[in-house]
Formats: C-alpha cells, sequence, structure tokens
C-alpha cells in the first residue's frame, strides 16, 4: 500500500466514520437517558434516505404513512393508559403531541410536495418527516416497560428493528436508492482528491456534534437530560419527568440518524434493510466510549470507520468481520475499566 | 395556622410487608416537624411515600389537595420538596447547574437568578465552589448544595431525610442552624433524622416512629424531657 492510497482510505473512513458517529451519539445519548439501546437507529438512517429519494423523485414517501400510522397506534395507547389512570384532564395534550403534530408535518409535508420544492426544502422535509418516528416508537414500545432491566429494553430493541425492517419492506418497497450528491465541488489536498461530498459529511459531524455540545451545555431542556443521564431518581425529585426526556432525546438522537441518512444517500446504495449495519456500527463506536461518553464515542466511530476502509481495501469480503472483531478486544478492555468505576461509585 | 401537608392512616408496603402502618401526621404552615425513631424504623419509607417515589395507602393532601395519586413530578411542581437521605446530586455537573435544576419546575423563571443568590449568600462555599462537580465536593458541602438546590425549587414544604448523616459535629451544629433559619423564611419543614436530641431542639413539634407505628407525638419540648425518650433516644441524662 502506497501513501496515497493509505491517504485515500484514511479520508474514505474518516467521511464512513463521521456519519456512524452521528448514529454512535444519537444511540450514546438516547441509552443515557432511557437505558434503552436503540438498535433501530440505523433504520431511522436509512428511511432518511429512502424518503429523500422519494422526494428527489416527486414521490411522496411511505415514511408519510407510516408516521400516521404509529400517531394513530401511539394515540390510542396513550388514551387508554390516560383513562385507566384516571387522568382524562391529560387528553387534550396527548392528542396534540401523540396525533395532530405527527399528522400536521405529513400534511405540511404532503402540502409542500406539490409545490416542486428545491433541494435545500426536501432535506429538511426528509428530516420532518422521520424525526416523530422513534419518539412514537417510544410511546408505542418501550413506555410500558420503562421500569424493566437494560436486558429486556435491548431484547425490545432488537424485536422492535426486526418489526421496522419489515415495515421499511412495506412502505418503501425492496428497490435500492442512491440519491444526487448535494454538491459537486471537490479539491485536491496534499495530491489527493476530497470530494466536496466527503468534506460535507465531516463539517456537518463536526456542526451537529458542536448544536449538541451547546444544548447540553447552556439550556436548561439540555441540563435537564444530562441530570436524567446522571441521576433518574435526582432529577424526578427536581420535576423532571423522565418520559419527557427520553422524547427529547429520541427527538435529537433520530435528527442525528436523519442526517447521517442524507450525507450517506448519495455515496452509498440504501435498501429498506441497510439500517442494521449502520446501527451496529454505530454501536461498536458507541461502545468505545462506554455508552456514555459522546467524545468518545465520536472517536470510537471514526475508528470503526478508518479500520473498514482500510479493511475493505485488504479484503472487501472481510471488512464486517475485521470491524466487528474490534469488538471482542473493546469489550474485555471496558469490561475492566467498569470494575475499577464501580469500585470509585461505592465510595 | 392553615395545615400544609396532612396524612392520615397511612400504610407503605414492599411486597408484601408493611414497612409503615397507619401512620397519621400533620405539618402546620412554617412549622418544623420532626420524626425521629431508631434506623429501620420506617422514617425513610414515609418520606419516599410522601413524595410519590412508594405507593401508598391512606390520605395525603398538601394544601389542600389530595396528592396520594399524583406523580413526583406533579408533587414537586405544587412544592413540595424532598432531600433525601442519599442527597442524589448529579456528581458529574457543576454546581450552579445542580442549584440551575434545582428551579427546573418554576413556571415563572424571572426570579431565578435572585434565588441562585440568596442561596449563594446562605452557603458561600457553594458560590466559591460553582465551577466544580458536585461528586468531588466533601460531604458538608454536598450536604449544602442538597439543601441550597431544593430550596431553588421555593419550597412550601421541604422534606429531609436525615440531613446530618455522616457529617462531622461542627457541620452539624451549622446544618440544624440553617434548617432553623428556614422557618423565618416561611418553608415548612419535616425532618426525619436519628439524631433526635438536635432534631427535637430545632423542631415545633415532633413524632416518634417505631416499627412502623408512630407511638408517641407531642411538642418537641415536651419530647425533649420525657424521661422514656431521654433513655431511648437522648443518650439517657
Amino acid at each position: 500500500m502506497t501513501s496515497d492510497i493509505a491517504a485515500i482510505l484514511a479520508i474514505d473512513g474518516i467521511a464512513t466514520g463521521a456519519v456512524y458517529a452521528l448514529v454512535a451519539i444519537g444511540t450514546v445519548l438516547i441509552f443515557t437517558v432511557t437505558r434503552v439501546i436503540f438498535i433501530p437507529f440505523g433504520d431511522i438512517a436509512a428511511f432518511t434516505a429512502l424518503t429523500l429519494a422519494a422526494l428527489d423523485a416527486k414521490r411522496f414517501p411511505g415514511t408519510g404513512a407510516l408516521v400516521v400510522a404509529l400517531a394513530c397506534l401511539a394515540t390510542l395507547i396513550e388514551i387508554i393508559s390516560l383513562i385507566r389512570n384516571g387522568e382524562v384532564r391529560l387528553l387534550p395534550r396527548a392528542l396534540l403531541f401523540y396525533l395532530a403534530i405527527p399528522l400536521a408535518v405529513v400534511g405540511i409535508a404532503w402540502l409542500a410536495m406539490r409545490m416542486d420544492p428545491p433541494l435545500a426544502v426536501r432535506l429538511v422535509l426528509a428530516l420532518m418527516l422521520i424525526t416523530p418516528i422513534a419518539p412514537l416508537l417510544d410511546r408505542i414500545v418501550f413506555r410500558p416497560i420503562a421500569d424493566g432491566t437494560v436486558l429486556l429494553l435491548l431484547t425490545v430493541s432488537v424485536a422492535l428493528h426486526f418489526a421496522l425492517v419489515g415495515l421499511g419492506l412495506l412502505f418503501f418497497g425492496p428497490e435500492g436508492v442512491r440519491t444526487e450528491p448535494l454538491t459537486s465541488f471537490s479539491t485536491e489536498f496534499a495530491g489527493v482528491l476530497i470530494s466536496g461530498q466527503t468534506m460535507l459529511i465531516v463539517i456537518a459531524a463536526l456542526v451537529f456534534s458542536g448544536l449538541l455540545y451547546l444544548f447540553f451545555d447552556f439550556t436548561l431542556v439540555g441540563k435537564s437530560l444530562r441530570a436524567t443521564a446522571v441521576n433518574r431518581t435526582g432529577s424526578r425529585l427536581m420535576g423532571i419527568r423522565p418520559a419527557r426526556a427520553g422524547t427529547i432525546a429520541y427527538l435529537l438522537g433520530s435528527l442525528m440518524a436523519g442526517v447521517s441518512g442524507i450525507l450517506i444517500a448519495p455515496v452509498n446504495t440504501v435498501f429498506y434493510d441497510s439500517g442494521f449495519l449502520i446501527g451496529l456500527k454505530a454501536f461498536v463506536g458507541a461502545i468505545v466510549g462506554g455508552m456514555t461518553s459522546y467524545p468518545g464515542a465520536a472517536i470510537g466511530a471514526v475508528g470503526v470507520g478508518i479500520l473498514e476502509s482500510f479493511a475493505s481495501f485488504q479484503s472487501s469480503a472481510l471488512k464486517d468481520v475485521i470491524v466487528f472483531s474490534l469488538l471482542i478486544p473493546i469489550l474485555i478492555w471496558r469490561s475492566l475499566a467498569s470494575l475499577h468505576s464501580e469500585e470509585e461509585i461505592e465510595e | 395556622m392553615s395545615q400544609m401537608l396532612s396524612m392520615t392512616d397511612v400504610t407503605v408496603c414492599y411486597d408484601n410487608v408493611e414497612a409503615v402502618r397507619n401512620v397519621s401526621l400533620a405539618v402546620d404552615e412554617g412549622q418544623i416537624v420532626t420524626v425521629i425513631g431508631p434506623n429501620g424504623a420506617g422514617k425513610t419509607t414515609l418520606l419516599m411515600a410522601a413524595i410519590g417515589l412508594l405507593a401508598s395507602r391512606g390520605s395525603m393532601v398538601f394544601r389542600g389537595s389530595d396528592i396520594r395519586k399524583m406523580s413526583v413530578e406533579d408533587r414537586v411542581e405544587r412544592r413540595l420538596c424532598l432531600v433525601p437521605e442519599k442527597r442524589e446530586l448529579f456528581s458529574d455537573m457543576s454546581v450552579a447547574d445542580n442549584l440551575l435544576l434545582g428551579s427546573y419546575s418554576l413556571r415563572d423563571r424571572s426570579g431565578v437568578q435572585k434565588t441562585l443568590d440568596e442561596v449563594y449568600d446562605r452557603f458561600p462555599r457553594l458560590r466559591e465552589r460553582q465551577r466544580q462537580a458536585a461528586g468531588t465536593l466533601s460531604g458538608g458541602e454536598r450536604q449544602m448544595l442538597a439543601l441550597g438546590r431544593a430550596l431553588m425549587a421555593k419550597p412550601a414544604l421541604l422534606m429531609l431525610d436525615e440531613p446530618s448523616l455522616g457529617l462531622a459535629p461542627l457541620i452539624v451544629r451549622e446544618i440544624f442552624r440553617t434548617i432553623a433559619s428556614l422557618r423565618d423564611l416561611g418553608v415548612s419543614i419535616l425532618l426525619v433524622e436519628q439524631n433526635a436530641r438536635a432534631a427535637l431542639e430545632t423542631a415545633d413539634y415532633g413524632y416518634v416512629l417505631e416499627t412502623g407505628e408512630i407511638v408517641q407525638s407531642g411538642p418537641a419540648k415536651d419530647l425533649i424531657h420525657d424521661p422514656r425518650l431521654i433513655t431511648a433516644y437522648l443518650g439517657g441524662h
């Protein structure tokens, strides 16, 4: 391998890793706030790509029907739960959040579609359509078992991923898509050609990570999410509702996954079931950060991207094997490290 | 004087074991009420039920509203606050962020900065350490932070679970002085303590809880001279 090839592979790996990093950060966010390892984040990223492709082709995406179906189901479950708990006074709020807002989002997207919107608007529409999915799934699937063990939540999360893959086939069909590049710009750096799309991926990952950092450090809502992650009982005693914190975490996480889906769509052909590998590789990155550290997850995810890039050059058939084999030493290292931190917590 | 909190025949169970049985107690506005008793008597359980972290039977009325079926967060929004025995601080976050989160339940945010300044004036040590992570504070400072964080919510009734636990005698005195001074702010207090003498010296009224039941109650100044309590809880002299 010459240094030129190594540079190209490294740049390619950083770009892929940046996409994984966005999903990994979302995974850590959801896990720390809700204790759910949300495997379907990769599916959310893939669905965003499929949604954008449909919008590009001037077709109304299957995401609309999916959101409507989930909104109706979530509303029904919320109404039953409110009646059971004698909290009928909260019905209007439930109808607003679980039915009216998701339906309004679909309605706006449908109306905007008829006006043949430019690319920037289509990107916003794709993100708008995708963000309600995870919070609605949270209400339908995870809220009723919120007090369950992490293992139960993980098992359900895996099952939910398979259910979503099925729904993906139903709503988007079996065809793969590749969207038009977001930019045709390219430049040469130290003799290596860098595409605008690659630069865009890295910049977007940095910008969204930066925005998330500002949100966590400078807003009360951001701090309340951190508080829920650090100490659930303590945060409840401050009046912070874990369910609401969870919804905000799912919304933000979906946005991150959605952005990664948009970034990956022009460089990879995305199918309804492409999300699993994206989610799983982001998960490996998140594990590097111990599932709790955002910078750790981002660095881990970029590491996964670079390793995948070099592995695919050496042996394309074995690239996934190499990436997932990375889990073994990481898990051994993390298990040794976490033993140490548990001792510290005990004081 | 209006009633702040009234519990009638409250029973709390862990699985099928009754940890608190038919307890009735009341806290009037501006009053400090203490519940004393030995380890394992059910004092913490009683406070956990009062804040809604444990389910209970019986009646629980706070400022005229039946709160028994309300969520913890709804109770906090009604300005019922608990400083738990374990403090439950946000250890990775700064002192300033911990205090700010104390005000999370307040809808009107205009007075938050003023309340923060008042808390810093009351606990100057917290002002010095405002950028430090809560987890790095000493035991006394943690208790000050837990108290300060609860005061940020402008509580009508503040419930304190063993505020002196694990603290040096000098700091215990400071904490009890602070608790007594809160009464002047119009904050009612329900204080659960194993340090019975300090609690009764600070409180207006006291209850004695043994094996989940109230066995004695009365004005604190009477209880502190009660021969049985002196033998059992007050060091026998």
